[in-house]
């Protein structure tokens, strides 16, 4: 296999309040290949807003980062500083905020705002250029040019997250990492802004995270998709595979949780809540929820396992990748 | 802006002056001690030697309706107001109350407006740095220490800014608004000097006690802007720290400060009539502590009835260029 | 933050966090020291000096500070230690008086805006913002104007009539995004009633705003009485410190360069104001914890 894009290896991000230690994100490493969509999804409060703040170095005291590298071709994200981390922000690696209702600065035409972010790292580029660009990556995301003129608080929420989008691609980063991107929207939109973001990434041939709670809205949108549970990455695999044959039992009851057009039944959640991250159960985080739960994992904590060639799971019942189904 | 927006500011206003020319009647009418008649009577006193004082008494009594019912009173009251006949003046006599003022008022707005802006812009930015990761450590020292010296009354700190540097030391005048006598003489550069010497210290006064309030109120507005979400995108785009601070900070702190300005005007407008007072400046603040002195009823009623005219214009202009700076307001 | 889970701990105690937030904020203590200095010399005071040498005529005229008189004698023939003295817990009444009544007026009235809206809310605060936009000066003076005489209640009275706005403005405000919290929600949803609610939920949590808008209230209410005596309006038989500054300033004192006479008043006015100022910064520090990072 060529290469990976994105290598994150070990990545922790801790807050440290009140004397204790919560982790949001706990040893967590995976690989990214270019153009490749990975998903994350987990329950509020499972980490992975944190991880994405901390890959941009956007998170904010009392969280720091505690350990752990992320390679982007070889720079690593998390040691640049100063005017080195302003130029690779945006350039090599974009956003797409949770919130894109109050992402966009309210007094500024989103003109202007788009063309800021060209001005901060192009320095040579005439107006018309600038004006290209800006309607070219508007027409992409499916808005009128005439957007640009208008100010954040006319348009519709759809239209500001597709805004986000076309801010997010308009200096064709490596990189796009996408927070939750649809969940202020109802669901005929969702649908329509992902599209969007699948067509444009494409297009650019970047990367993508797009980090999310909806399974149903990943399944439709990703390549791979890893889960996270607690702050630690417990299942990370390709996308069919991992609805076919979910490995680690957390997986296996979100997605036995989902409802189904097809069959007539019981709403099933998942028993218990996650717990907060400054008071872990001892060993595997998942225990005190797991039907399978053993001795073991009262104990242990499991590590991160490559089971097969292209998945991996922290699970002390999953030792083998099962025969394909 | 939208119609709307505009009459309903300019609705504002007028309730404004309507509240102020009313309760400025009902104190007159409803307190015993019938101050008009006070004035009457002031006058005959010094009847002996004014001529036609008892014409003028009167025409008073005609003008205004003293002899007709209540309700009568008040409109021509307001009639009258509206249309800036305030009566004849005591101390000024036979000047009338509007011409005085009309003098005075140049100076009082002069003082305020140059003074106010100093004020609020040089806050506004100590501010909005404070606010600031980036500030250098000495700016945050020197603010708290400014801030605080701000806290004192235009009134105080203007005698002591009057003692400090007018009486001790013989730096500056110790009043007026130009070198006495010179009142006639025309307009020259030497003129302006001497009018902006004298303006110093009265401005300086309203400068130095408005400026930790301007940068208090900015800190906290941008503290609160600093937290949003456009500020992380901001961040996140790379976008250099001083295209951050200046066109996504300080630009959206601006609104709410603008709104703090256009409610502080009627505090701030008080506070210099005082600072008039502590340096003889030939404002509305003089005239009115000479009719305070002599009972000089018309007067008083004159000056405050500008004060309250001159800050609702000040709050209304302030309103219509309210939606210039702030793109969610008023727009169809 | 409710993604993490909550810290370990419990629903906070708004008395308890106040309290430790008091200890730790500098401005605060500061601004705590100063004002109850003053307030202990108004107490102490009049036990160890004789107020009646604050009259006129009770000592030699002009003379400056000396064994017999610390302060000095004014131009009435009064003993400024004493007239200091007496003053002091004559400002402080004035500003309380005010400054209660002021505060309980518009935290009603903001709490009722703020609550129930409707058209209750549109009058409230329209009558809010024409009172603010009126210089409270111009108010005072047509009223002291017509009252030939003020005692220090009165005036107390007069210019709470100007300092409910602030107060009604502010709780106004922070009730309207209360109401939006959770635990009001499930309030609500229990079925306690909204005056219940209005009593039990939202006004402990409105105590802090409440002190603050207190503090401010009472500055402002002496910065009121300030301007009236500035002009001589205030009350002619007791001793206050602005009507003190009056006199002197009437009397010449500037000039003569008695500075005996106005100095000490402004200097405790000075302090008094400072004094405020600081607990009021220190509270909003308290209130606001994302100001109390970047001090």
């Amino acid at each position: 296999m060529t290469t990976p894009l994105l290598q994150v290896r070990d990545l922790t991000v801790s807050y440290l309040i009140n004397g204790t230690r919560g982790r949001a994100a706990d040893g967590v490493s995976f690989d990214l290949h270019a153009g490749e969509r990975l998903g994350i999804v987990g329950e509020s409060g499972s980490g992975k807003s944190t991880l994405a703040l901390a890959l941009m170095q956007l998170h904010k005291p009392p969280s720091h980062i505690e350990a752990g590298s992320a390679l982007l071709d070889g720079t690593d994200l998390l040691t640049l500083r100063g005017e080195a981390l302003r130029r690779f922000r945006w350039s090599q690696v974009s956003m797409i905020p949770q919130g894109a209702m109050n992402s966009l600065n309210p007094v500024m035409r989103i003109g202007v705002a788009m063309a800021d972010a060209i001005h901060a790292h192009e320095k040579g580029w005439k107006p018309d250029r600038i004006r290209a660009r800006i309607a070219e990556t508007l027409d992409s995301v499916g808005l009128d040019p005439g957007v640009a003129k208008l100010y954040p608080h006319e348009l519709s929420g759809g239209m500001k997250q597709r805004v986000c989008i076309a801010l997010a691609i308009i200096l064709k980063p490596k990189l796009i990492i996408a927070d939750e991107p649809t969940s202020a929207l109802d669901v005929v939109v969702q649908r329509r802004v992902i599209e969007t973001l699948k067509a444009v990434q494409k297009q650019i041939g970047a990367a993508l995270i797009m980090i999310g709670h909806d399974m149903g809205l990943m399944a439709q949108s990703v390549d791979r998709l890893a889960v996270m549970y607690a702050g630690r990455l417990v299942e990370n695999a390709p996308i069919r595979r991992f609805f076919r044959t979910p490995l680690h039992p957390y997986s296996q009851l979100l997605i036995s949780s989902l409802p189904s057009p097809d069959e007539v039944r019981e709403m099933k959640g998942i028993p218990g809540a996650q717990p907060s991250l400054f008071d872990l159960p001892k060993g595997c985080a998942f225990h005190p929820r797991c039907p399978a739960a053993m001795p073991q994992c009262r104990l242990e904590r499991p590590e991160s396992r490559l089971i097969g060639t292209e998945r991996t799971v922290a699970c002390h019942l999953v030792t083998k990748e099962p025969a394909h189904v | 802006m939208t119609w709307a927006y505009f009459l309903q500011r300019l609705a504002l206003f007028f309730v404004v002056v309507l509240t102020a020319m009313t309760a400025n009647f009902i104190l007159a009418h409803a307190v015993p001690g019938d101050p008009i008649g006070a004035v009457i009577s002031q006058m005959t006193t010094r009847g002996g030697a004014v001529e036609n004082s008892a014409e003028i008494i009167a025409s008073y009594r005609e003008r205004f309706g003293l002899d007709e019912p209540i309700w009568v009173q008040y409109l021509v009251y307001v009639w009258n107001t509206l249309r800036f006949d305030l009566g004849t003046s005591i101390i000024y006599f036979p000047q009338s109350v509007t011409a005085a003022i009309v003098n005075a008022l140049p100076w009082t707005i002069g003082l305020l407006l140059a003074a106010t802006v100093i004020a609020f812009t040089l806050g506004s930015i100590l501010g909005a740095l404070l606010a600031w990761a980036a500030t250098p450590r000495l700016a945050r020292v020197l603010a708290p220490l400014l801030i605080v010296f701000s806290s004192i009354p235009y009134y105080l700190l203007a005698l002591i800014l009057l003692y400090v540097f007018a009486v001790w030391p013989n730096w500056f005048p110790l009043g007026g608004g130009m070198a006495s006598g010179t009142t006639g003489d025309p307009m020259s550069i030497a003129k302006v000097l001497d009018i902006a010497y004298h303006g110093t210290l009265p401005g300086l006064s309203i400068v130095l006690a408005g400026l930790g309030f301007w940068a208090l109120g900015m800190r906290g507005a941008m503290v609160n802007v600093l937290g949003e979400d456009y500020l992380t995108l901001a961040e996140a785009e790379g976008l250099s720290p001083r295209r951050i601070f200046f066109a996504y900070g300080m630009r959206n702190a601006l609104l709410p400060q603008v709104t703090n300005l256009a409610l502080s005007l009627g505090t701030i407008a008080s506070g210099s009539v005082l600072v008039e007072v502590a340096f003889n400046y030939p404002g509305i603040g003089f005239l009115l502590y000479d009719a305070l002195r002599a009972s000089d009823y018309f007067m008083i009623q004159g000056v405050c009835f500008v004060l309250v005219l001159t800050v609702a214009t000040a709050v209304l202009v302030l309103d219509l260029i309210y939606p210039l700076i702030d793109p969610r307001i008023a727009r169809k | 933050m409710t993604s993490l889970g909550t810290a370990p701990g419990r629903r906070p105690n708004p008395v308890l966090s106040a309290l430790g937030h008091v200890a730790t904020n500098p401005k605060l203590l500061a601004g705590l020291l100063l004002v109850s200095s003053l307030v202990a010399v108004a107490a102490i005071g009049p036990l160890l000096v004789d107020t009646d040498m604050a009259r006129p005529i009770s000592a030699p005229s002009n003379r400056p500070p000396s064994l017999d008189y610390p302060l000095g004698t004014d131009g009435g023939g009064r003993d400024l230690l004493a007239v200091m003295i007496a003053s002091t817990p004559q400002t402080l009444r004035l500003g309380l008086i005010a400054g209660l009544v002021g505060t309980i007026v518009g935290t009603f009235l903001g709490l009722v805006a703020g609550f129930f809206g409707g058209w209750l809310d549109k009058i409230i605060s329209t009558a809010t913002d024409v009172m603010l936009t009126i210089p409270p000066l111009a108010v005072l003076l047509i009223v002291a104007a017509s009252v030939r005489t003020v005692s220090v209640e009165m005036m107390a009275f007069i210019i709470a009539a100007l300092a409910w706005m602030n107060p009604a403005r502010s709780i106004r405000a922070q009730v309207l995004s209360l109401r939006e919290r959770a635990y009001v929600e499930i309030a609500r949803i229990s079925g306690m009633s909204e005056l219940r609610i209005a009593l039990f939920e939202v006004l402990p949590n409105l105590l802090p705003l409440i002190m603050a808008s207190f503090v401010a209230a009472v500055s402002g209410a002496i910065l009121a009485a300030l301007g009236l005596e500035a002009l001589g309006l205030g009350p002619q038989d007791t001793p206050t410190l602005g009507m003190t500054v009056y006199w002197s300033l009437l009397y010449g004192a500037f000039g003569r360069n008695m500075w005996w006479w106005w100095a000490p008043p402004i200097v405790v006015l000075a302090i008094l104001f400072v004094g405020l100022f600081l607990i009021s910064v220190g509270l909003d520090e308290a209130l606001n914890p994302r100001l109390r990072r970047q001090s």
